[in-house]
């Protein structure tokens, strides 16, 4: 709570939410202040919130774009949607850290508009990565926070919401979910082709799948299934 | 309302590596066996590989009692809290930890049995570490070396022989202890990264080897060879390749009709009567509680829980906690310090996206005393150990060595470039049990069923940390010798929460010092016995599910051996 200067409530004044409230449907319009555009422009379409305020989302997702951002090397975090997977997540196995983003962002983006006199997710990259090497320095359990969960949610399985369409994995050329690694699979020579798919892609992992994998040996590709998997509930 | 449940012979506590592998000598004696697990039966389709909720999340949360009992951590009796982890290391399932946990089955070395004798007879008495309450076991490797063979087969373990009765094989271990025969399978697959490790270990005159796994290296028992597709690391085998209890001992207890497992059963009690025997088990399951008698008991939780459980169970005859009279519950507390590690940067991808923790190669030419300490100030060492392991998450996570910032294009370009060159070793360094190292319950922290969580009173001493300082200038060789152009040596940590946890009802003969005897039973309650790291003296420096399951073994064969005597 150290930059909530006027000592009073936590949330963001109504004034902000207002100001804010106008920035939202000036780009949902279309319309984007110039100095808005690099927070919006693969965005323009809102995805539904489940936990977090419009104003929270928009600063979380400026946030998470100049941690892994979008540059000469490709997407990042923004394609990845890793602010859409925390958001989910924050409703889920993430709820304990709720209260630590509201907080957390709110004193981001109110440390933004006093230093430089305008909300977080406005500010040119330049400006967003200067008020966040501060922000690294002042509160580096927050920080720590959101840079752990938008790693999450830039390279997890697509299943969480994140990762979209592999961004993250290709980014870092993984190879991918193999259910079986052959010898050349583990050679030093680099992979030909890169298995995109999520571990629930796979059938053994899907809907029905326990079942399959009692019965079937169809997910692997040399070996032998175990029989009788199933059988094997002797409750008393 | 209790509950109270037809007489059996033994009842475990515990279906995990240790209960679970138990129950197999109980059950072919003919024995009835009443297995009480916590958790459940997981199934291949559970073992989805997702690093997210696998390594992150603590699957499978909501069959994991131990999530709501994790212990607290202090330094010393005077330090505050350690941050207390969300999410404990171990399960409970059918099968426990051996569901997830990476599979490496070693021997001790011959050391880790006679610390003290071998220490002063090589160095002096003055060599002991201050403070430490170390004894040497009540027997040496050759007592417990049929009971390693006995479970290597039946639990199925894959390795490579480094010495059979006394004759050297240069492509496994040569510093192991004599060993009976060959491993029932070959070793798990090399890949081109530990060959490579391998060729540098010998450029300096060190000797790497393949270690032993508890993963099928081919079909056997009708369960599949290992697929090496990774996600062994808190994850289960989706080809049931891993020799986790649950497919391995259990299967073949319970075709014997002599072993009955209750799910879901959450154990409160141990009861014992006036006599000071035990006399059964109280544990509630769907809301019910229940006793359930036996004739003997074995307790077969984790370190923590077996102290807990001990601690817990007051009656007339311990009135401190049952096997508790000469307040031995709990001391002798060790556990590894795995923090203490050194990372390398590659100048080369090393593709280590697939593999297994137990697919690697190791190094022991530090470990215990294979080599001379007398100019060295700390006894014991370290299992330098390399494997081929890597995930997405934990990929993009890694250090950037100093080279970038970190985060934002600068660091996107170096995890671009290097998320396939790092590499983290895997150092297991000798801890010794110490005076004011110990367990004991937490005078305020409870679980959801009022009863206090184990406090854990512990830090690395000067032993210790000398011998993790030493473990690191070693790896760093290592990793030089092989063409890391760079080295990051972590922390050395303490002793929190661990996987690798053991003592607390320490093995022995003086009954002054230990909770059980030389066959894992009550010095005070001659019909319970103990399985379970907690009996351990000594932590040796390499992963201790083996040995726990040869004791575990060793000590249910000497119940039914011994079982007029002991439950008449």
């Amino acid at each position: 709570m150290g930059n909530n200067s006027d000592g009073k409530s936590p949330g963001p004044s109504r004034r902000d939410m207002l100001k804010l409230a106008g920035a939202a449907s000036t780009l949902a319009g279309g319309l984007a202040p110039a100095e808005a555009a690099p927070a919006v422009k693969s965005t323009l379409r809102r995805e539904a919130l489940e936990n977090l305020s419009a104003a929270e989302a928009d600063t979380l997702e400026a946030f998470c774009a100049r941690l892994i951002p979008t540059d000469a090397n490709g997407p990042g975090a923004r394609e990845a949607r890793a602010a859409h997977y925390i958001d989910h997540a924050l409703g889920g196995a993430l709820a304990s850290s709720r209260d630590s983003y509201r907080s957390g962002l709110m004193r981001l983006d109110q440390h933004a508009r006093q230093s430089r006199g305008a909300s977080f997710a406005s500010l040119a990259p330049e400006a967003q990565d200067a008020v966040l090497t501060e922000i690294e320095k002042t509160e580096p359990e927050f920080f720590g926070l959101v840079q752990q969960h938008t790693i999450q949610g830039t390279f997890c399985d697509p299943y969480y919401g994140g990762n979209k369409d592999y961004v993250g994995w290709d980014l870092i050329s993984y190879p991918g979910i193999r259910l079986s690694a052959s010898p050349a699979d583990q050679a030093l020579a680099p992979h030909a082709t890169p298995v995109r798919k999520s571990a629930y892609d796979f059938p053994m992992f899907g809907r029905g799948g326990a079942a399959l994998a009692d019965h079937t040996s169809a997910p692997v590709d040399h070996g032998q299934m175990p029989q009788g998997m199933g059988d094997m509930r002797h409750d008393q | 309302m209790t509950n109270n449940l037809k007489k059996t012979d033994v009842v475990i506590v515990g279906m995990g590596a240790a209960g679970g592998v138990a129950a197999l000598p109980l059950a072919r004696a003919g024995l009835d066996v009443i297995g009480l697990e916590a958790g459940g039966w997981l199934a291949p389709a559970d073992f989805a590989p997702d690093e997210l909720r696998n390594n992150f999340r603590g699957w499978p949360q909501a069959v994991q009692k131990a999530n709501r009992e994790i212990p607290t951590h202090r330094r010393s009796a005077g330090a505050p809290y350690s941050p207390r982890p969300v999410v404990h290391p171990m399960m409970n399932a059918v099968g426990g930890t051996s569901v997830h946990y990476w599979a490496q089955s070693w021997r001790l070395n011959p050391w880790d049995f006679k610390v003290v004798s071998a220490t002063t007879g090589r160095y002096g008495a003055a060599r002991i570490p201050k403070g430490s309450t170390v004894e040497d076991w009540p027997f040496g490797l050759e007592e417990l070396e049929r009971f390693y063979d006995i479970v290597e087969h039946e639990v199925g373990v894959s390795g490579q022989a480094g010495n059979i009765m006394g004759k050297l094989d240069p492509r496994g271990n040569i510093f192991e202890g004599a060993r009976a025969r060959e491993y029932p399978m070959p070793p798990l697959r090399g890949t081109e990264f530990s060959a490579m490790m391998a060729d540098a270990a010998k450029t300096i005159g060190l000797h790497a080897f393949p270690g032993p796994a508890a993963i099928n290296s081919q079909f056997r028992e009708g369960r599949s060879a290992c697929m090496y597709h990774g996600w062994c690391d808190r994850g289960g085998c989706h080809v049931s390749a891993k020799s986790s209890t649950n497919v391995s001992t259990i299967p073949k207890a319970l075709a014997t009709k002599r072993l009955a497992i209750v799910t879901g059963a959450h154990v409160k009690r141990i009861e014992a009567d006036e006599k000071g025997r035990v006399t059964g088990v109280s544990y509630s399951k769907d809301g019910q509680d229940y006793f359930q008698p036996a004739q003997a008991v074995l307790l077969a939780g984790y370190v923590y829980e077996n102290v807990r459980l001990l601690l817990l169970s007051k009656s007339r005859m311990f009135a401190q906690g049952l096997s508790n009279n000469h307040g031995q519950v709990g001391r002798h507390y060790m556990s590894h310090n795995q923090a203490a590690s050194v990372l390398a940067l590659f100048p080369r991808n090393i593709n280590n996206w697939y593999g297994l923790p137990a697919q690697g190669v190791g190094v022991d030419n530090w470990s215990d005393d294979n080599f001379d300490h007398a100019g060295l100030d700390f006894i014991g060492g370290v299992n330098l150990w390399v494997m081929s392991q890597r995930r997405p998450i934990a990929a993009a996570s890694a250090s950037t060595f100093g080279k970038a910032k970190g985060w934002g294009s600068d660091w996107k370009a170096f995890v671009m470039q290097n998320a396939d060159r790092t590499h983290r070793a895997y150092m297991q360094k000798t801890t010794l049990p110490y005076e004011d190292n110990y367990l004991d319950l937490d005078p305020e922290v409870k679980d959801p069923l009022g009863d206090p969580v184990i406090r854990i009173t512990a830090d690395l001493k000067d032993n210790e940390k000398r011998v993790a300082m030493f473990a690191a200038d070693k790896m760093v060789d290592w990793y030089k010798a092989a063409g890391a152009i760079a080295v990051e040596k972590t922390d050395v940590g303490t002793m929190g929460v661990t996987t690798h946890a053991y003592g607390g009802t320490r093995m022995g003969d003086n009954a002054q010092t230990n909770v059980v005897d030389r066959w894992g039973f009550s010095h005070e309650a001659p019909n319970l016995g103990v399985v379970g790291a907690s009996v351990m003296g000594t932590s040796g420096s390499r992963n201790p599910t083996l040995t726990v399951q040869a004791l575990a073994w060793r000590t249910a064969q000497h119940l039914a051996e011994t079982w007029k005597g002991r439950t008449g």
